[in-house]
């Protein structure tokens, strides 16, 4: 694509300094996030996740490089400024963070009325939004009233009234459970193509981002480790932080024979070809497998497997040659096991 | 005992109390609100931070607390004076009730508002709410059902201090007491206006946590 990001951030740099010691939350990330994208950014617990989405909407003030919104550089604008752009940059947390004292229709008003618009065109947007996130009967409900979903799709209302160009999620899923999280992605993926809005999605789920971005980057120890198109990532990813992430290695297991290890990646068609139990019926060898993930990516089918080959050194060959003769991505994993 | 004019005294000086408590509770908080939402705003971490101002702000609302009523009620007889014409009376005595309840009902204030869950506050500021509208929108709604519950607690001890002011002529049921069942020992009058101050700190009491549960809309 070749349009102007909407989010730039250069050389962005948060350090957390307090009286005996300083954190670097973040350092060094260069980032552009063009308008449209679902645009994942994903890490490990602490990885300063939290702290870049709150620098991009001045909710923390970076300590050094820039953040860019259109064109203008929020370190620039006055308080006023910031609060106007502010308007234009919807929000959305792991906790919700709705006003509990606040029935629904009131809490999706509440932006309205800091933009200034009356109280009866508030109840109108109010109940369009409503709509938009399927709750339309909740309407004088109050959030105590509601399950986490719920709540979850009336922060989205309130998070789209003022019609933002962005919107920023912060966990937005991690206090749901499975079901309810792919409704609320589902919903996400819907008011991107609808509204056309920029989604950045913040979370430490790999399904996730798999699950509805586009785009992702990987950020590991207030670094950004990678960065790019999702099936490229997390097909191919290049550095240790993505690898780690991607193999899920913390779960390596240890109690197997053979040493060998491959990764095997799918890509559209041929994972719906029996390509394991050809390779297994071909070769006459037995393979562990060690983790398989495989589904389906904006329409592609993806996947991937660690198997674990046999300890004899020619079947094993012959195995990463069989795969490699029918195109499968084949890559040789040191110390997977071991 | 309780002929005519006795009934009429005790009725008389429950008003009394009542109108003390109650007026008092008004201006009190009518000072304390600023001061408890300075004091949360203020703060190290709060929306706009200003150390120096917080730190006396702070000592001097602890200075206000630390004084017993009895020694300020004394010592601020000559701005009673000034203020209400005179040092004896129901209406006087709210000179120093409001002066000893403020500095109590800001830090009320201040606890009720820094209960408000800091996650609320952020989403408004994701909203590009100012200053004002997170006090006025997010802090004091949130924080209502809490502020009610201090509210009580303020009208229970006011009309406590409200009671202890007899001693100097306050005016109202302690005042009775005192000069019935101390001055002139007549120990049953004493005793029904120590059971009429019960029931009244009781209803109030009552009433307060009722409405502070009716309009919470966290538990419904
Ligand atoms: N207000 C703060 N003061 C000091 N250090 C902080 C502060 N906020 C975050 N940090 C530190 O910055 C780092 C990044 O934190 P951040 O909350 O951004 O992580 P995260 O990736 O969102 O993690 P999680 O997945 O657990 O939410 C951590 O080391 C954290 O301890
Ligand atoms: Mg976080």
């Amino acid at each position: 694509m070749g349009t102007t990001p909407l989010i730039k951030l250069v050389d962005l740099e948060k350090k957390y300094i307090s009286q005996n010691n300083a954190v670097t939350a973040l350092s060094g990330i260069n980032l552009d996030i063009i308008k449209g994208d679902i645009f994942g950014i994903i890490g490990m617990s602490g990885a300063g996740k939290s702290t870049l989405v709150r620098c991009i909407n001045f909710l923390e003030k970076p300590t050094g490089g820039t953040v860019i919104i259109g064109n203008k550089d929020l370190s620039l604008l006055s308080d006023k400024e910031l609060r106007n752009v502010r308007q234009d940059i919807g929000m959305i947390f792991q906790q919700f963070n709705l006003l509990m004292q606040r029935n629904v229709e009131d809490n999706i008003c509440f932006p309205l009325e800091i933009s200034g618009m009356s109280k009866s065109e508030g109840k109108n947007r109010a109940s369009e939004l409503l709509e938009l996130v399927g709750l339309s009967d909740k309407i004088k409900s109050y959030p105590s009233q509601l399950s986490g979903g719920q709540k979850q799709r009336v922060a989205i209302a309130r998070a789209l009234a003022t019609n933002p160009d962005i919107l920023l999620c912060d966990e937005a899923t991690s206090a749901l459970d499975p079901t309810t999280t792919r409704s609320i992605l589902g919903l996400l993926k819907d008011i991107n193509k609808k509204l056309g809005i920029t989604i950045i999605i913040i979370t430490h789920e790999m399904a996730v981002v798999e699950e509805i971005c586009n785009q992702v980057a990987i950020i590991d120890n207030g670094r950004l480790a990678e960065t790019g198109k999702v099936e490229e990532v997390f097909s191919k990813p290049k550095t240790d932080a993505a690898k780690k992430l991607v193999y899920h290695s913390s779960n390596a297991v240890n109690e197997m024979t053979g040493k060998r290890c491959i990764r095997i990646v799918f890509d559209g068609k041929s994972s719906f070809e029996p390509v394991i139990a050809n390779m297994v019926l071909e070769c006459r060898a037995q393979v562990n497998i060690l983790f398989a993930d495989t589904r389906d990516i904006n329409g592609q089918a993806f996947g991937q497997m660690v198997l674990q080959l046999p300890e004899d050194e020619i079947i094993s060959d012959k195995i990463i040659h069989y795969l490699k003769s029918k195109n499968v991505n084949v890559e040789e994993l040191v110390d997977y096991v071991g | 005992m309780l002929d005519n004019t006795t009934m009429t005294m005790l009725f008389e000086g429950t008003i009394d109390t009542l109108y003390m408590t109650f007026v008092s509770t008004i201006f009190a908080y009518i000072f304390a609100f600023p001061i408890g939402i300075a004091l949360v705003v203020t703060k190290k971490d709060g929306l706009r931070p200003m150390g120096l101002f917080n730190k006396i702000l702070d000592v001097t609302v602890n200075m206000g607390r630390s004084i017993p009523f009895l020694i300020l009620l004394i010592a601020v007889i000559p701005l009673t004076k000034l203020i209400a014409g005179k040092s004896y009376g129901s209406t006087a005595t709210i000179v120093p009730l409001v002066i000893a309840a403020t500095p109590f009902i800001a830090r009320l204030i201040e606890s009720s508002l820094q209960e408000v869950d800091n996650g609320v506050i952020e989403a408004a500021q994701s909203m590009g709410a100012s200053l004002s509208t997170i006090v006025f929108k997010v802090l004091v709604p949130e924080a209502k059902t809490s502020l009610i519950v201090g509210g009580t607690i303020a009208i229970g001890t006011i009309l406590g201090y409200s009671a202890m002011a007899g001693v100097v002529g306050g005016g109202g049921l302690g005042d009775i007491a005192i000069q019935y069942g101390y001055y002139r020992y007549q120990k049953e009058i004493m005793l029904i206006t120590v059971i009429l101050l019960v029931i009244l700190v009781q209803i109030l009491q009552s009433i307060g946590m009722k409405i502070a549960r009716k309009t919470d809309k966290r538990v419904i």
